[in-house]
């Protein structure tokens, strides 16, 4: 095992772990202020990832179809929280989870409609398609190295939202007391709205970013989303912090199991059933991984409350 | 009579009478849609004793309703090809018997239910419901990625298991076998909800304190429901199985999940025949809207949002004209 080729799945994992980030994120922004469970989120995320195939198809700027990405996704959240999502603060946790898996039923055969069951293809940008050389002779794909960057500097950008700015504040009030900054004159349903947006074109934006490494289709939005599920219970639910260092460790764990395991038990067995075994071990370490943090931790790395 | 009741007479009998006609008309097709609609009733009956009674929003039942499958696929792959499971240290060989399947089914989900209970049910809400939905999808990729069983191909198996004294072959025997586990197991679900247990677990649903206050262990409750809930839908995995004779990592998919809790609440939760009249409207759905347009589940869609949004209590709620079975 080469220090070059672990070095290579590092990076990977982080690209990975940054990509659940931006899903993560919106989604325990969405739990954290209106205590809402969404399933549909991963329909944003396809939402974004088709956004920018058609715009790149059509115009064969990426930036613009990382633009149309973020506008689509954000577009549909808000449509979506003014016409249902609204209506399911006030029910409980059961009503969301099958309002919003009826979401993904619209969402995903809507699409197929549109679309057809194809993929569609969004390569990506020219200047980004090449090999980086990372200092050290380590050469490492320069889009996904971009992911990691840009990723990276969301995450700087939300958190100065949350803790800088004045909708950061609202946000922030939000989650702690709904009644009360509804009271200060603060109109709560058109943060609910933004809230929701913002978590909406994060998911696109990703699934834009992630559409040019794999292909953009129907139902691509769901295993992500069922991985950021995991990151936010690692995490802890409502805290953003949280959704990154899980998104992190998630990333890693899948990336280095898949490279490391096999590599770890050849040592102890044959090599045939190394890598049976140690595939099939490392497609569930981070569902163990999760099962750790609840042994220990219930309420994730960093929840407060339970 | 309660209105209720006559509902569920009624819906009961239905089950019984459309493949009987069938039978006479000779349309074997619609037995096994019936056959359907009863496997997979019996799938929600399961999910509603965890979710109906316990309250525990489960979204990963899928992970019980495959292992069940893949316990007749694991033992009837064996026999057929007369190859032992294991010599040694004891010899276990497949088998083509349905009541030792069942049995194996039902004993291995509800271990797996315990297990995936003890961890998810130290968390509750909406943390309970990741946890489930992560647990379901740890399963569907641990089947893809172990060849020995298929992997992502799934196993065939090519004739039905037996039953003693039954023609399993026969659609009509088929479906009367599987219509009676139903209504065993909805007799025994009626029974749990008059019993002790039961009305523990519905008051631990309501007001956890005041239960922990009698002295009754809230947390042990809500595992003995989730174990019980998963085994019940492992068995009707077995028989999902055994209807298809084909099992793949499919019946894993969180969709099945999804779907399995969609019957529960299209019947409506906490009624016992709610599952039946859910999986019923969902296969009569699927067969006329499917056959209508290869989009179909964009109307399943509205429909099931229309029912969240305004129509609490299911088809049994607003036919019985009672809102929600928890008033």
């Amino acid at each position: 095992m080469s220090i070059i080729l672990f070095v290579e799945q590092v990076l990977n994992g982080l690209q990975f772990g940054v990509m659940l980030f931006l899903m993560a994120s919106g989604l325990t922004l969405v739990f954290g202020v209106m205590g809402l469970i969404n399933l549909a989120h991963g329909s944003l995320f396809m939402i974004g990832a088709f956004a920018a195939a058609v715009i790149a198809g059509i115009t064969g700027s990426f930036i613009l179809a990382l633009m149309a990405a973020l506008a689509a996704a954000a577009a549909a959240g808000a449509i979506v929280e003014i016409l249902v999502i609204r209506r399911l603060y006030a029910r409980d946790h059961l009503d969301q989870v099958l309002a919003t898996f009826a979401l993904i039923l619209i969402f995903s055969e809507g699409t197929r409609w549109a679309f057809g069951s194809f993929p569609l293809f969004l390569d990506t940008p020219s200047y980004l398609s090449g090999p980086v050389t990372l200092p050290g002779g380590i050469e490492y794909s320069s889009y996904r190295l971009a992911i990691i960057i840009i990723g990276l500097l969301i995450a700087v950008g939300l958190f100065q939202l949350i803790s800088k700015t004045r909708l950061g504040i609202q946000i922030r009030a939000g989650e702690n007391d709904r009644e009360m900054i509804a009271a200060l004159g603060v109109d709560i349903s058109k943060l609910y709205t933004i809230v929701f947006a913002l978590g909406a074109a994060l998911a696109g934006f990703a699934g834009a970013l992630v559409g040019a490494i794999q292909s953009v289709q129907v139902g691509m939005g769901e295993p992500v989303l069922i991985l950021a599920f995991v990151v936010i219970v690692i995490g802890g639910i409502g805290s953003i912090q949280g959704a990154l260092v899980g998104s992190i460790l998630v990333g890693l764990t899948d990336t280095l199991g898949r490279f490391l395991l096999p590599v770890l038990l050849g040592t102890v067995m044959d090599a045939s059933s190394a890598t049976l075994i140690g595939s099939a071990l490392s497609s569930m370490s981070i569902y163990i991984l999760m099962a750790l943090v609840l042994l220990i931790k219930p309420q994730g790395l960093f929840g407060a409350q339970t | 009579m309660t209105r209720e009741g006559t509902i569920n007479f009624l819906i009961l009998s239905g089950m019984l009478v459309v493949p009987i006609w069938a039978f006479i008309a000779d349309e074997p097709f619609t037995i096994t849609l019936a056959t359907r609609v009863a496997i997979l009733a019996l799938a929600g009956v399961g999910l509603n004793i965890a979710l109906g009674m316990g309250g525990l929003v489960s979204l990963g039942h899928a992970a019980f309703f495959g292992i069940g499958g893949y316990a007749m696929g694991i033992l009837a792959s064996h026999a057929q090809n007369f190859d032992p499971i294991m010599e040694w240290p004891i010899l276990i060989e497949g088998t083509k018997s349905m009541p030792i399947i069942w049995l194996v089914a039902v004993v291995t989900s509800a271990l797996a239910a315990l297990l995936i209970g003890i961890l998810s049910l130290r968390t509750s809400g909406v943390y309970f419901i990741m946890i489930t939905l992560a647990f379901g999808q740890m399963f569907f990729y641990f089947t893809i990625s172990w060849p020995a069983y298929g992997g992502e191909d799934g196993l065939s198996i090519y004739v039905r298991n037996s039953f003693p004294g039954l023609n399993t072959l026969a659609p009509i025997q088929f479906f009367g076998l599987c219509y009676a586990v139903l209504l065993v197991v909805m007799f025994l679900n009626w029974r749990l909800i008059k019993s002790p247990f039961g009305l523990a677990l519905n008051a631990a649903r309501q007001t956890e304190e005041r239960v922990e206050t009698v002295g009754i262990e809230a947390f042990r409750l809500r595992l003995v429901a989730f174990v019980i809930s998963g085994a019940v839908t492992g068995l009707a995995g077995a028989l999902f199985a055994d209807l298809n004779r084909f099992v793949s990592p499919a019946m894993f998919s969180w969709q099945l999940s999804g779907e399995i809790m969609v019957f529960v609440i299209l019947g409506g939760v906490a009624r016992l025949c709610g599952p039946l009249a859910g999986a019923a409207l969902f296969i009569i759905l699927e067969h006329y809207l499917g056959g209508i347009s290869e989009f179909w589940q964009i109307y399943l869609g509205f429909l099931l949002l229309i029912v969240v949004l305004f129509a609490k209590g299911g088809v049994i709620g607003t036919l019985s004209g009672k809102g929600g079975a928890h008033g």
